[in-house]
């Protein structure tokens, strides 16, 4: 075992923190995060400024336009743009992190010439129609379903939690074209163009009261057969073969912004003087230990994403532990704000210095709360840590058929 | 940056798993609670002819030359055979006193700090060839003889006997301050490393227990609320294990990140997975975990046993507490940390 980062790892280190030092502070204003037009135009900006820096696509392999680094420079990549305060993959985060993938692996030559590109230049952006209202965490359920009509199908359904739709070109959409029940043996994987006829998008607003999220519904969609991602029904297993992209990086620039709300709240604590109760310093310093250890966690699943090429099950490990500090970690910074943090608005410091940041604490409280839902529950993820990891029986399994 | 095991770290954490096996079967080891001496001079000197004790020695006095980290892979092993006795001590005092290297002699050792440390009680006196006591102003050797002490009844732990001193004649100064101060971090190190292997341990009877047990015609471990017990189990082990292995190696790399914190840490987080997964470890097997027979209390009462030791719980959580308010520059802009 060795942390040590070699030389030419440091090396792409070194250029690419030259890069984002020249780039970082001349990028436009960020936008009001209400604004989704003015959101899309600065994420995909950052993206096409990446791009002509020949960073984009950083984990993408070569054949599929990407830069093709290692596992280890992708930690760097991830490391190196948060502490350059970079902007976030925002809007592109679909394209870039699972449509443009899913293309790479299981896309036509046709497809990945038409869509990967745009991907990468921030051209097109990308959102996820998987889950449904009564399809959540039994994914394999859904009932959006498509109907052949000579060389299109007819989609006719609901797709629920689908983040940035109000700005998006694309959708990727999973569709029943098997049989009632067939679950995850009838599932295909679509292309759906988000100005479609038929197509209605609905906001739906969070519980931190922002729009990320929408509702969309499909009134007879028509979507090209030649949309379709790999055979007819085997939508499922293209899905599954997406995630296996993933190098123990997702959460990367998540949990380091952790470490620094950790140290604005140790400091904001410092200040008002709260950081003289020893149960208040033992609960920071708890926190130190967890998120130290989760950068640990991340370096070895990295490193074994590295050996191995494929994640292990060090990701759910992650999700599992990260997802509670975050928001042990939330709880911690409402502590410190005390009854400043009643409204998620910046308030005048008594002491005359910084305001204090109770936006910053208050939305990022309300976010962490997603972590434990989104992308697998944690009661999901503990069932898979105890029937894949452990062999553990099966529960006997229920379905609508 | 590579964080998993080398062939060669696998190789020597096997080797010791299947010494220990050979030398500490359980029923072995538990033939020794209540006996006030748990200590096998046989088994003890076969960890000190594997290198157990002087494997961070440097070679050209005798030891094995390896670091901190491949020390965390031999301690796991010891902590998964629930090995008793003053390891992490003989350990560290490997190179300081005589025979402590090799095995031949049985080293304790017991934090005293003033007032917080009283009323002393010191684990294994009876088998000591040594004790050590470790203050903030160095470390002294004491000859168990000399100390007027009594066995306690019933120690909370079976296999850890503990003894109260009722007066301990001053001792021979052996190291200084400095050395305390890394025997204090690197035991933490160490102890934390043994706690995680006693949360594997825990881990795997509970599972095995999970597949084995029906009720309602079913294996309990196909039920959620039993299965989830066992996830988070293991995922207690794996946080705390990344946690002591990056912790040694930031010991034995300091560029890398602050070894005092990251050791604090380290502790802090496997004393936690060894004691909830031992109480797990009991709920799963249900009245039969209540039992003194079916082993599950062993790593639990183990596992609060040494979150005494190397610093406790709220020791730990304020010395990170101060890693916090110390500026944070060199973490910050070193480019191999995060």
């Amino acid at each position: 075992m060795d942390l040590r980062f070699t030389e030419a790892e440091e090396a792409f280190r070194s250029e690419l923190r030259r890069w984002l030092d020249e780039t970082v502070p001349i990028l436009p204003a960020k936008p009001d995060p209400a604004d989704w037009t003015g959101r899309r135009v600065y994420d995909t900006n950052w993206q096409r400024l990446l791009h002509l820096a020949g960073y984009a696509g950083v984990d993408w392999p070569r054949d599929g336009g990407g830069r093709g680094s290692s596992p280890v420079e992708e930690l760097i990549f991830k490391q190196e743009l948060e502490r350059a305060h970079a902007p976030y993959v925002g809007v592109n985060f679909v394209g870039l992190l699972h449509a443009g993938p899913t293309i790479i692996a299981e896309g036509t030559s046709e497809q990945r010439g038409r869509y990967l590109p745009a991907i990468l230049k921030g051209e097109e952006v990308w959102c996820q129609g998987f889950s449904e209202p009564d399809a959540g965490s039994d994914l394999a359920s859904l009932r959006t379903r498509a109907v052949r009509d000579g060389d299109e199908y007819i989609v006719t359904g609901s797709k629920i939690w689908t983040s940035h739709a109000e700005v998006a070109d694309f959708c990727e959409l999973l569709v029943r074209t098997g049989a009632e029940g067939s679950a995850h043996r009838g599932i295909s994987w679509l292309i759906l163009p988000m100005d479609s006829p038929g197509l209605e998008v609905r906001p739906l607003a969070t519980i931190a009261g922002s729009t990320e999220f929408a509702e969309l519904f499909l009134d007879g969609v028509r979507v090209p057969i030649a949309n379709r991602v790999g055979d007819e029904n085997d939508g499922w297993r293209v899905t599954m073969v997406t995630l296996s992209f993933e190098r123990g990086t997702a959460f990367v620039g998540d949990l380091l912004e952790a470490f620094e709300i950790l140290d604005m709240a140790v400091g904001l604590a410092r200040r008002t003087g709260r950081f003289d109760d020893p149960a208040m310093r033992r609960t920071a310093g708890h926190l130190r230990a967890e998120l130290d250890a989760l950068w640990a966690l991340t370096r070895r699943n990295v490193s074994h994403a590295s050996r191995v090429g494929i994640p292990g099950s060090g990701g759910t490990t992650f999700k599992l532990a990260y997802s509670e500090a975050r928001n042990r970690l939330g709880e911690f910074t409402l502590s410190v704000l005390g009854r400043a943090g009643l409204a998620a608005s910046d308030l005048p410091s008594p002491d005359g210095g910084d305001p204090l940041p109770a936006a910053t604490f208050v939305e990022d409280w309300l976010r962490g709360i997603s972590l434990t839902i989104a992308a697998g529950t944690s009661q999901i993820q503990r069932n898979i840590v105890g029937e894949r990891t452990l062999g553990l029986p099966k529960e006997p399994r229920w379905t609508s058929s | 940056m590579d964080f998993e095991l080398s062939a060669f770290e696998s190789e020597l954490a096997a080797g010791v798993r299947r010494l220990v096996e050979r030398h500490f079967p359980l029923e072995a080891v538990r033939r020794g609670e209540g006996t006030g001496s748990v200590v096998s001079r046989d088994g003890w000197s076969a960890l000190g002819d594997a290198g157990v004790f002087d494997l961070c020695l440097a070679e050209d006095v005798g030891g094995v030359g390896l670091g901190l980290c491949e020390a965390t892979l031999v301690f796991e092993e010891l902590g998964r055979a629930l090995v008793p006795g003053p390891l992490v001590a003989s350990h560290l005092a490997a190179g300081l006193v005589d025979g402590a290297a090799d095995g031949t002699a049985v080293i304790g050792l017991v934090e005293c700090t003033g007032r917080g440390s009283l009323p002393l009680v010191v684990e294994h006196l009876a088998d000591l060839d040594a004790l050590l006591v470790l203050s903030d102003e160095g470390i002294s050797a004491h000859e168990p003889s000399s100390i007027a002490a009594r066995e306690l009844d019933r120690p909370m732990d079976p296999l850890t006997p503990v003894f109260l001193v009722e007066e301990l004649p001053a001792g021979t100064p052996v190291a200084g301050s400095d050395s305390a101060a890394w025997w204090r971090r690197d035991g933490a190190v160490l102890t934390a490393a043994f706690q995680v292997g006693m949360a594997a341990w825990s881990t795997d009877l509970a599972v095995s227990y999970a597949k084995e047990r029906h009720q309602f015609g079913r294996p309990i471990g196909s039920f959620q609320a039993i299965k989830h017990i066992c996830a988070d189990m293991t995922v207690r082990t794996e946080v705390a294990r990344c946690s002591v292995q990056a912790a040694a190696l930031t010991v034995d790399q300091p560029d890398v990140g602050d070894p005092l914190s990251a050791a604090a840490g380290a502790k802090l987080l496997a004393d936690e997975a060894a004691i909830e997964n031992g109480r797990a470890c009991i709920q799963v097997h249900g009245g039969m975990g209540f039992t003194w027979e079916v082993p599950a209390h062993l790593a639990y009462k183990r596992a609060r046993v040494l979150a005494s030791v190397f610093g406790n719980a709220d020791e730990l959580a304020e010395c990170l507490a101060r890693s916090l308010e110390e500026p944070r520059d060199g973490d910050r802009h070193r480019s191999s940390d995060r």
